[in-house]
């Protein structure tokens, strides 16, 4: 009986998870197009409903009801496993994000590590596209997929091994509680560096504007789901925009104390205190998307082997010294363990 | 192995980045070109021949649509080249008109360009801050013609009407209130010549926000710097015009070196390039918008206090007064004779040329005595430097090659004719 209300106890909170999430997405790129729309003087959609809120919705209708094409010379099988292993692993990234003090799928302790290891298999799903749609073009935006996320991968691995060294704990919910004290005692001040190799190389690992190469619109189309249409589409699409709510989320639990209050240590922190956690996760959360879009409307695009220099001859080197300078710091008793 | 290094790869002409109907076949090896041959003919639609059938005056609208971006420069060549055969003399004001809006369609092909180019390169936003500027400019346009790109507004012997003394306006309308509309309507109280002016005194600090987000920007730098290099021997050999030449280095410009019209008259500088890559010739156009504004500003300002003739009274080349015809036998068989037979060119052949936005353009017209062309050519620019891709991409990488086309501005309604 125990093992059958755990079930449904899991499947609830699963539930609560993942239907708002697909929601979020969805109004995600309602205000991407809204808010690039105002940067760009001009409207955005604004033709269903009311100021084109109903917008994501008729997306939906239409990525569902398309055909998906299948190339003739494409590697069926793999053609439509493809956008699953993009879309399965950013969706179970969620169950070890701590939403609340209280609300998380499942606590576990290697939490980190788990995230790290389902954002790298995404990749896969990107290759395979590429491979299966048997054209040249999905072809070289997978490769440089690949070539782009090994160079980026580790240079945010080791970011992030600035939070573990700090905090002491591969589990997101005591990285929080680590963090816990004032906004000064986020890990975002020691760390600053990490912080912005982390971010920049989040952007990079979502493959969003500037580093969009492996589907560079004006070089390669569409890169590697050039040949995908209807709902294998739109589980790519989906794919990106949890990624990008997915970076946004672990850069504010990571660097900016989660769930904390950001009032926390001053005098009006018991004016803020009937705030749930939740929503201070879901502003910061919020800005870090702001910031993924005010990106795609301002810069330029990289060329690939320039991405790849910035990943290992900058971004790298500067994770080992302030490494090293964090390890000295914990060593010399200025920074706690 | 090494038998299956390179693969080919067709780029177009359905591409996002081919500005058109380019086709190119590269051939690659991983990311770098080894080669890139470009295909043309894909908007060929016999221009050259069809001007052959029709009489002078009902070519200038085939003109527009060879480079479809800088469509009175294009005109022009073609009215100065009948001009030139009639040895005709136009009047003053609509050598200045016509200068006026050479320079209007070269910021309109300038603005144009920099947004495309920026799209390919990635920077979105540029693309719809400079189409704000260009519905301005296309306004112009209507406002003395009635279209906004194929205006036929040049003729042999002055242009088609006089600049309007008002402005079309904003209407209020269902999308926009009274506050929005009239805020619209601000700069089009006045004249024609009083809304350029507006927009004039505007547009550097436009031209300076596009700056903003491109000049110094380390990927635009990255992107653009060391990026289809030319150097000025071989930008003369490959026989470059316009900013594809300057940006090499080389200060020619027929503007000064040739003036036609009240050219020599105004004053303006040309900027030249010195690397010769597509960051310099970026810098070259971005400076020509300037300049291009300056000579504007200088014409409205002798525009302003000038009510002289805008087309010569010479009949048999143009069309006499409305008013006239209702009276006048002679005006109405002269308007009759026009727009049905046209006129005849003494026997000769000339080479007209104008620097349009994209190099020079020219228009080699032989005349049999006949009242339609002999034989007309048209000198693309664009066609040397689609001719010098393969050059100037090998080497490079895919993306590079989006850079390329977006450095040449190239226009495949001239490029194919």
């Amino acid at each position: 009986m125990d093992i059958i209300f755990y079930i449904i106890n899991t499947v609830i909170s699963i539930l609560t998870v993942v239907i708002p999430l697909f929601l979020i997405v969805a109004y995600v790129t309602y205000s991407e197009r809204k808010i690039i729309g105002f940067m760009q003087s001009r409207m955005g959609p604004t033709r269903v409903g009311p100021s084109g809120l109903l917008q994501p919705i008729a997306d939906v209708l239409k990525l569902v009801s398309k055909e998906i094409i299948i190339p003739t010379n494409a590697s069926k099988g793999i053609f439509l496993t493809a956008p699953m292993l993009m879309l399965v692993p950013s969706l179970l990234v969620w169950a070890v994000i701590p939403l609340s003090e209280l609300f998380i799928i499942s606590n576990i302790n290697a939490g980190l590590l788990f995230i790290l290891a389902l954002t790298s298999l995404s990749v896969y799903g990107v290759i395979l596209a590429g491979w299966a749609s048997n054209s040249k073009y999905a072809f070289l935006g997978s490769m440089r997929s690949a070539a782009q996320i090994i160079a980026y991968e580790i240079a945010m691995g080791f970011a992030l091994v600035g939070v573990l060294m700090l905090s002491g704990s591969l589990n997101l919910q005591v990285i929080i509680q680590e963090q816990s004290g004032s906004i000064f005692n986020w890990y975002w001040l020691p760390l600053f560096p990490l912080f912005l190799i982390y971010f920049i190389a989040g952007v990079a690992e979502t493959n969003r504007a500037p580093f969009d190469v492996s589907e560079g619109e004006s070089e390669i189309v569409a890169g590697f789901h050039v040949e995908y249409s209807g709902m294998a589409f739109a589980m790519f699409f989906l794919a990106e925009y949890m990624n990008l709510i997915l970076i946004s989320i672990l850069s504010s639990i990571l660097f900016f104390g989660g769930w904390l209050s950001p009032f926390q240590g001053t005098f009006l922190d018991i004016y803020f205190a009937f705030v749930p956690g939740f929503v201070w996760l879901s502003l910061k959360t919020m800005i870090f998307i702001f910031v993924f879009l005010w990106l795609r409307a301002t810069l330029p695009r990289y060329r690939y082997d320039q991405i790849m220099r910035l990943g290992w001859k900058v971004f790298l080197p500067i994770t080992f010294f302030w490494l090293t300078v964090i390890g000295i710091l914990i060593y010399l008793k200025y920074l706690p363990l | 192995m090494s038998d299956y290094k390179n693969f080919t790869m067709n780029f177009g002409p359905q591409h996002p980045a081919a500005h058109g109907v380019l086709r190119l076949i590269l051939e690659m090896d991983g990311e770098v070109i080894r080669s890139a041959d470009p295909h043309i003919g894909l908007l060929h639609r016999a221009t050259e021949k069809l001007a052959e059938s029709k009489p002078y005056n009902q070519n200038i609208g085939y003109m527009d649509r060879l480079d479809y971006v800088s469509m009175m420069c294009n005109e022009h060549a073609y009215v100065l080249a009948i001009e030139d055969i009639m040895k005709l003399d136009i009047p003053e004001r609509s050598k200045y008109i016509r200068v006026m809006f050479d320079e209007i369609t070269r910021i309109l092909n300038h603005l144009l360009w920099l947004g495309a180019h920026a799209l390919d390169i990635g920077a979105m936003s540029v693309f719809l801050y400079a189409f704000r500027e260009r519905e301005d400019l296309m306004d112009c346009y209507e406002a003395v013609s009635g279209t906004r790109m194929h205006a036929t507004y040049y003729r042999p012997g002055g242009v088609s009407k006089d600049l309007p003394n008002v402005m079309p306006k904003y209407m209020l309308n269902k999308n926009q209130n009274l506050d929005q509309v009239e805020k619209l309507n601000y700069n089009r109280e006045g004249s024609l010549l009083d809304f350029i002016e507006s927009f004039i005194d505007r547009f550097p600090k436009n031209v300076d926000e596009y700056e903003n987000l491109l000049t110094d920007n380390r990927i635009w730098k990255q992107r653009t710097v060391g990026i289809g290099v030319v150097s000025p021997e071989r930008a003369v050999d490959l026989g470059f015009t316009g900013p594809m030449l300057r940006g090499s280095g080389i200060e020619w410009d027929l503007r000064k070196k040739q003036p036609y019209e009240i050219y020599k008259d105004l004053e303006f500088d040309i900027p030249v390039g010195t690397e010769g890559d597509s960051y310099d010739r970026y810098l070259v156009r971005m400076q020509e918008m300037r300049e291009s504004a300056r000579i504007i500003k200088q014409c409205c300002n002798w525009l302003k206090t000038d009510n002289g003739e805008y087309i010569s009274s010479n009949y048999k080349i143009a069309p006499p007064d409305r008013d006239d015809m209702k009276e006048s036998m002679e005006s109405l068989i002269h308007h009759f004779k026009l727009f049905s037979e046209g006129y005849c060119l003494p026997v000769g052949e000339t080479y007209a040329c104008v620097e349009a936005p994209k190099g020079e353009f020219g228009i080699y017209l032989i005349s049999d005595g006949a009242n339609k062309p002999y034989r007309l050519k048209i000198r693309a620019p664009g066609f040397p430097h689609l001719a010098s891709l393969d050059e100037m991409a090998k080497g490079h990488m895919l993306s590079d090659v989006v850079t390329i086309i977006g450095t040449q501005d190239i226009v495949f309604g001239e490029i194919d004719r």
